[in-house]
């Protein structure tokens, strides 16, 4: 039966920001999911409030709003578009809730819009965890297996109590019900970890609910990913073995596709209770995930949960099969069956069968601890890594070697060389799971730990174990072998040692290695991901290297263009850089060229193998990129190799690249030094007459010391070679400047540490921009929201600009395009100003795509990637404005006057943190950045745009009610005016002592509070830190004094992370939201979608 | 032979009857082996595949690429030993990881003298099947390793599968019966023409008695039991040449007793009607493959091992000697008969395998409809 005749309009909801637990996957399956629809002449309506997204580009959906995520927003959506239908499991948990959330308020009967994908019944008996606890029950008595972990549903922190005392002590696990990511879980081992833990998921749940459970800690854990359709055809897509056992999120997980150590007795008994439960849960037309744990000892197989949704893990699984879980989630929810549906990859069998695999898939997380020093590193249920590579090979060691180099990590990947340490003290460590656990485990193996020591410290499973054991095997006879024979290096490729680590293990040069490897003849094949083990011929061609010995690369005709992706997803390099990719690939491809994706990242869109014409799951190492382009360049004629829109990861390997005989297009590898290199660019800017902030580099303290003192404090210091403003710091002062030179390991004589003067109370720009060799394409100009001195990237900013002048851009294009030119960039550059008394600084220039390129795209209805990727093969400037790919005249420095204003907003992913004591980090922006993603707010002014941007990122601005305002002597002045609108707009002000009194003396009526150093007072009352605790505050205003903050700051700032109370750093970001109350209070905000801005700037740009 | 800490590096080499070959190292016994090359796509259940008396004379290549992670143990085998005449892996384990494992796969197959061959390139070698077909191949290791022509000779030489009679071979020589579990309901003589374990265990589940009878066994055996139903099981070799069992098919459809066939059973049940059988140009070995029961429109994934099939027509009713007949399962992926029903009388049959081992359950409601069918009779 095909697809329903009753739906015309559906209206999807994305997944929002990035943030830990939710990201890049959603906008992968969220994309696919849209397209399929539109296929299917549907009308697509979407909400995503991400604006570094593929689905939120105008030509997914047929109305795109970048709006907020909330019921409010979704609600007025739906009232201007009336769709039939909503389908909301492919937005993550922040669709479902919103979903069920207006299901639940009555909105959905109102607009008769009807739930697809997933009933509302279904959600609840999948996620509430009581009634799915009665769903195993159920299950147990139909097919006799299947059960949950004993466990009791609490309310309250005396239910919790009790509650450990039924289960029979500790250490329990707590799962607060309805978070995603497993947010606010644990394990607690006493009552002191168990208050604690179970006292924030109380808070964290919506429904106030915790679930405690009997600890399944080691025990072996699996999912599954099953699809189900209206006939009830059930079928398993993938089943997923985690390396690291129960106790670790499988997001934290190293996680390998398909299971390794089931046999299939205990395989099928995991697909019947599976399918079991899909079944009584009632997914009738979508996908779901369920988690397992398996008693290592006795087969007692535990059934953890189930998601009714596409998750994570069926982005995984899609990558890791070939088998497009959301696109065929999309279909059944409009009413295909599987039978119906044809499997992609064969083109003639259909999708109503299980994929096989002739491979094996490795994932692993990417974590960002050292951004957040302060933070507890051990892995726990509650999930912490902020991006994944996966690869796959034609065994697991290949498999596992290529995820860990694909991590881009120094010291990700295995390393034979040097001392192992002290094999009982690695074995202690090695209990710990954190981030590097099995690199801990290897050195503990070279330091002769047994197979039975690295079980008993890890609970890994024997056969990974023994797997571990096999590389470290053949490293030693790599370090013991006369000579590197064709058989042992062949070998050793074959369990996926790099070119680097051999090159390590044998003294020689990695160049020397392939060299050798060439000469004898050994280089890889490429397989190809198929769904069916080579059963059947494929037609798509998405590939994976292997040591083995037939390649399945077809020859082609056309030139290709190779594309280098970002690799997994981190902090400062995201979803931003995969979004340039996809949109040079889909340029590139309609002008006529062969388009070649490399990327390991399985979240995003870029390794969809329906994005390009062919797809490398391989590493983004120079080894790797060198093979590929070898195996392309014998398929047919290779136009180039892209660079500059994968971020900094490809960016790096521009030199070795081109050192290599590569073809490297678009802005050369010299020009990329002359940007990069501060000597070469400093020339750069002399030449062109640009001034830069006073800096100099020293590699002691005396050297820093004295720079410092010549160009005066405060000082911006880093280490010399840094991404994402790595170890940055602004200093105040000479004392902090010697204890930052003494703290930092980075600083050595050949690694100098640069100290620049901190402008302070300045302006920060960014600007986008295309420079072909002879014209410049402003893209768009971003004023900062906070001042100079916080990370770009974590700092909201405005396009257009809301207080430069015509003049301030005519100097900015001037300054561009003199960078643009005397560097030599042939596509994308993004350069950051700070205006400063008037003076417009030059901070620097990235010659290639910036995080801001999806904004400023989208912000100014321009296909900014698009037109670099095509710049990069030679179009110019004129011919795409010719062509239409870019305006006929003006560019994002002309922007009419009643053009929409954009805000970007970060969002930080604090509450995900908890130092060793269990307390919050420090939530103080500073130059290091730390968001994990960002929002969009558009509208006609900036107020109502800023507004959305907050209420898309944290929630809504309140617009009345009780703020806190405590401020920094030096933002003292900056907060008068705004403290006055909010009384004005009817707000209590609390503040301290310090801050009332200036606030008094300015006619500001304020109630002083006490300060948490100053404890509960003499008639009980309560601190700030209380009061916002106990809810009674609606806004904070909370402005440190340079970095670390003071006590009562850091207490303050956590609590408002822990009650989600809207807080504000800067005076800046409080002027702003003033202007957001003042929008929100004045009523009717509206929702537009990009195709309306888009009329509208077009038809303004040609009047 | 040389043994390192990876292993053994004992040479082997894999010669396809066209000549391509694979170099690698010997896994199991060392010495020589051959039979036709089939592969098999199941990423679990090895152990059951090994000792399924369907694979007789096959070599099997497993697509997936590391096998013998779970070890050995006493409860998996489908029948009492190890039935495949030579085994093609990639990686296999070097340390069996299952809290049933009693041994490790190596050294069952070096025990019960399978010779094997890891470390090749399986799936160009699937790749090579699938285009050109199941075909003759001999896999030496050790001292059996000559050069390439007098090895291929030796393969050329080995038995065709075509017109390979070899059910007798495999199956049981004196009969045997599987109690009931639980209150008896039913008789069921089952012919083994290669029958798996799992076939009368799921029987007995549903208070069958089975009565297993050699694949010798005469109309008159089979009745001498008493069935309420009989059964026809799977095995190997050509059904063409199965002119025994399909007469004693016959003798139970003039009776009208209730029956089911199952693979091997099926193609009897297809011969006995009239339909042909052909052999599939590379198989259906897997645990994957979508079924749809045309009956109800469902799919169902299902356990697949064979590489011959029934001739009959998918879209009419047919009419056969027992009355009507029609095509009951179809596979998905290419249109295969995989399954046969009688629409005058209580008859059926499936090319797969509802009593799965190994594979998913999905088909295990068949066994359901043949007690329905016997139910149906006696009331």
């Amino acid at each position: 039966m095909p697809k329903r005749t009753d739906i015309q309009s559906v209206l999807v909801i994305g997944s929002g920001p990035i943030v830990i637990g939710q990201a890049a996957e959603f906008d992968y399956s969220g994309t696919q999911a849209c397209r399929v629809l539109k296929s299917e002449g549907l009308r697509v309506i979407l909400v995503n409030s991400n604006p570094a997204t593929i689905m939120t580009d105008p030509e997914i959906a047929d109305a795109t709003y970048v709006e907020p995520i909330t019921p409010e927003f979704v609600e007025k959506i739906i009232a201007k578009e009336r769709p039939d239908a909503l389908l909301p499991t492919l937005g993550g948990q922040t669709a479902l809730n919103t979903a069920i959330s207006m299901h639940e308020q009555g909105v959905l009967d109102k607009y008769g819009v009807e739930l697809i994908g997933a009933n509302v019944e279904a959600i609840h008996k999948g996620e509430d965890r009581d009634k799915f606890k009665l769903v195993v029950e159920e299950v147990r008595k139909k097919i006799g297996h299947g059960e949950s972990a004993r466990s009791v549903i609490c309310h309250s922190m005396d239910d919790v109590l009790k509650g450990v005392e039924t289960l029979g002590g500790y250490p329990v696990v707590v799962r607060p019900s309805f978070t995603m990511g497993g947010a606010g879980s644990g394990f607690a081992h006493n009552e002191e970890e168990l208050r604690r833990i179970a006292g924030q998921g109380l808070t964290l749940s919506p429904t106030t609910e915790v679930l405690l459970e009997e600890s399944i800690l080691g025990w072996k854990e699996y999912e599954l990913e099953l699809m189900r359709d209206k006939h009830d055809n059930v079928v398993v897509v993938c089943s997923i073995e985690n390396f690291d056992p129960m106790g670790v999120h499988t997001g934290d997980s190293i996680t390998v596709a398909p299971a390794m150590t089931l046999t299939d007795r205990e395989y099928q008994i995991l697909r019947d209770v599976g399918i079991a439960i899909i079944r009584e849960v009632g997914v009738d037309t979508g996908g779901c995930n369920i988690q397992f744990a398996v008693n290592p000892e006795d087969g007692r197989v535990i059934v953890i949960e189930m998601n009714p949704r596409v998750s994570r893990s069926s982005a995984l699984a899609s990558k890791a099969t070939g088998f497009p879980i959301a696109k065929i989630a999309a279909r059944l929810a409009v009413g295909y069956t599987l039978d119906e549906i044809p499997n992609d990859i064969t083109e003639k069998t259909p999708a109503s069968f299980e994929p096989t695999l002739d491979y094996v898939v490795v994932k692993a997380p990417r974590f960002a601890f050292e951004k957040f020093p302060s933070a507890d590193s051990t892995l726990t249920t509650t999930m912490k890594s902020v991006g994944e590579a996966m690869a796959i090979g034609r065994n697991f060691t290949e498999a596992l070697q290529k995820a860990l180099r694909s991590l881009e990590k120094k010291g990700s990947q295995f390393t034979f060389t040097g001392p192992a340490g002290d094999k009982d003290a690695l074995l202690r460590e090695a209990v710990r799971p954190t981030d590097g656990r099995i690199n801990t485990v290897m050195q503990a193996i070279r330091a002769g730990a047994t197979p039975e020591e690295v079980f008993d410290a890890t609970k890994i499973d024997p056969w990974f174990v023994d797997q571990l054991f096999l590389i470290k095997e053949i490293a030693d006879e790599l370090a013991a072998a006369d000579r590197l024979d064709v058989d042992l290096l062949a070998e050793a490729k074959r369990h996926g040692f790099s070119d680097t680590q051999i090159a390590e293990i044998r003294g020689l040069r990695e160049d020397v290695v392939r060299e050798v490897r060439h000469a004898l003849g050994i280089r890889p094949v490429y397989k190809t991901v198929d769904t069916c083990a080579a059963e059947f011929a494929a037609k798509t061609p998405y590939f994976y290297s292997s040591y083995d010995e037939e390649s399945e690369v077809a020859p082609r005709e056309k030139p290709a263009v190779i594309i280098l992706g970002s690799g997994p997803n981190r902090i400062g390099q995201g979803i931003e850089f995969d979004y340039s990719c996809v949109h040079a690939s889909f340029a590139l491809s309609e002008a006529g060229y062969e388009t070649v994706m490399v990327n390991c990242n399985p979240e995003t869109v870029s390794t969809d193998y329906d994005t390009s014409d062919r797809l490398y799951f391989e590493p983004l190492t120079l080894e790797d990129v060198l093979g590929i382009v070898h195996a392309e360049q014998q398929a047919g004629p290779l136009a180039g190799v892209v660079v500059q829109l994968g971020g900094q990861t490809p960016l790096g390997l521009a030199q070795a690249l081109k050192d290599n005989g590569v073809p490297v297009v678009g802005t050369s590898p010299e020009a990329i030094h002359a940007a990069e290199d501060r000597g070469a660019f400093g020339q750069v800017l002399a030449e062109a007459g640009l001034p830069a902030p006073k800096h100099g580099t020293a590699t002691t303290f005396a050297g820093a010391k004295a720079i410092a003192d010549e160009i005066g404090y405060p000082v911006l210091v880093r280490p010399s070679y840094v991404l994402g403003g790595r170890g940055m710091e602004i200093v105040y002062d000479e004392a902090r400047l010697e204890a930052y030179i003494a703290e930092s390991t980075e600083i050595s004589p050949t690694r100098p540490v640069l100290v620049d003067r901190f402008l302070d109370d300045a302006i920060e720009i960014d600007v986008d921009a295309l420079y072909d060799g002879r014209e410049l394409y402003l893209g768009g100009v971003m004023e900062h929201i906070e001042e100079a001195g916080i990370h770009s990237g974590d700092s909201a900013c405005a396009l257009p600009p809301i207080t430069l002048g015509g003049f301030d851009i005519k100097r900015l294009r001037a300054s561009t395009e003199a960078i643009a030119r005397g560097v030599g960039v042939r596509g994308l550059i993004n350069i950051q100003f700070a205006m400063a008394g008037d003076i417009l600084y030059v901070l620097e220039a990235n010659p290639r795509a910036s995080r801001t390129v999806p904004f400023t795209s989208k912000a100014t209805a321009v296909p900014l990637a698009k037109a670099a990727a095509r710049i990069s093969l030679g179009a110019t400037i004129a011919e795409l404005r010719e062509e239409g790919l870019l305006p006929r005249s003006g560019d994002g420095g002309t922007l009419p006057l009643d053009a929409p204003i954009s805000v970007k907003e970060a969002v930080m992913p604090w509450s995900r943190f908890r130092d060793v004591h269990g307390r919050g980090v420090d939530t103080v922006l500073g130059p290091e950045m730390r968001s994990t993603g960002e929002v969009m707010g558009i509208d006609a002014v900036f107020g109502t745009a800023y507004a959305k941007s907050q209420a898309g990122a944290y929630g809504p601005l309140p617009t009345k009610g009780r703020a806190f305002i405590s401020v920094a002597n030096r933002d003292k002045r900056s907060m008068i005016f705004p403290a006055r609108e909010l009384v004005a707009h009817g707000f209590e002000l609390l503040a301290t002592s310090g801050t009332a009194e200036v606030l008094k003396r300015n006619g500001i009526n304020a109630t002083v509070v006490r300060k948490q150093s100053e404890g509960t007072g003499p008639n009980g009352e309560k601190t700030i830190v209380q009061l916002i605790h106990d809810g009674e505050v609606d806004l904070i205003v909370n402005t440190p004094y340079g970095t670390g903050g003071r006590l009562d700051g850091y207490e303050i700032r956590t609590a408002a992370v822990a009650r989600s109370v809207p807080c504000l750093t800067t005076v800046q970001a409080l002027a702003a939201a003033v202007q957001g109350i003042d929008a929100l209070n004045h009523g009717g905000v509206g929702v537009r979608s990009l195709q309306e801005h888009a009329e509208h700037l077009i038809a303004a740009r040609e009047d | 032979m040389t043994t390192s800490t990876r292993g053994t590096r004992v040479p082997a080499v894999l010669v396809l009857e066209d000549g391509r070959s694979f170099r690698g190292r010997a896994y199991g016994a060392v010495g020589e082996t051959f039979g036709e090359a089939v592969f098999s796509t199941g990423m679990t259940g090895y152990q059951e595949t090994l000792t399924d008396p369907s694979y007789h004379r096959q070599v099997v290549v497993m697509t997936a690429p590391h096998v013998g992670n779970t070890g050995v143990n006493d409860e998996d085998p489908e029948s009492r030993k190890i039935w495949v005449s030579g085994y093609v892996v990639r990686d296999p384990a070097r340390v069996p990881s299952n809290w049933r494992a009693t041994r490790t796969l190596d050294e069952e197959l070096a025990a019960q003298g399978v010779v094997g061959i890891s470390g090749i390139d399986t799936r160009a070698l699937t790749r090579h099947l699938r285009e050109r077909g199941a075909m003759r191949v001999g896999i030496f290791s050790g001292d059996a390793i000559a050069d390439e022509t007098t090895l291929l000779a030796k393969v050329k030489a080995a038995p065709q599968m075509k017109g390979a009679d070899l059910a007798a071979e495999v199956a049981t020589t004196e009969p045997y019966v599987v109690p009931a579990i639980g209150e008896k309901k039913f008789t069921v003589a089952a012919v083994d023409l290669g029958i798996k374990g799992m076939t009368p265990r799921r029987m007995a589940e549903r208070g069958i008695e089975v009565h297993v009878l050699p694949a010798t066994a005469t109309a008159d055996d089979v009745f001498a039991v008493n069935p309420d139903g009989v059964f026809f099981s799977n095995g190997p070799g050509d059904p063409a040449t199965a002119d025994g069992p399909v007469a004693v098919m016959r003798a139970v459809l003039e009776r009208r007793t209730p029956l089911f066939g199952i693979c091997f059973g099926n193609q009897i049940l297809g011969r006995a009607l009239g339909f042909g059988t052909y052999k599939l140009k590379y198989g259906h070995r897997g645990i994957n493959q979508p079924v749809q029961d045309r009956t109800t429109g469902k799919v169902e994934v299902t356990a697949h091992n064979h590489g011959f099939a029934v001739d009959a027509p998918l879209d009419t009713v047919s009419d056969t000697p027992y009355g009507r007949a029609e095509v009951s399962h179809v596979c998905l992926n290419d249109n295969v008969v995989e399954g046969l029903q009688l629409l005058d009388q209580p008859a059926f049959s499936v090319q797969y395998h509802p009593e799965a081992a190994a594979g998913p359950h999905d088909a295990a409601y068949l066994f359901d409809r043949f007690v329905s069918l016997m139910e149906a009779e006696r009331a």
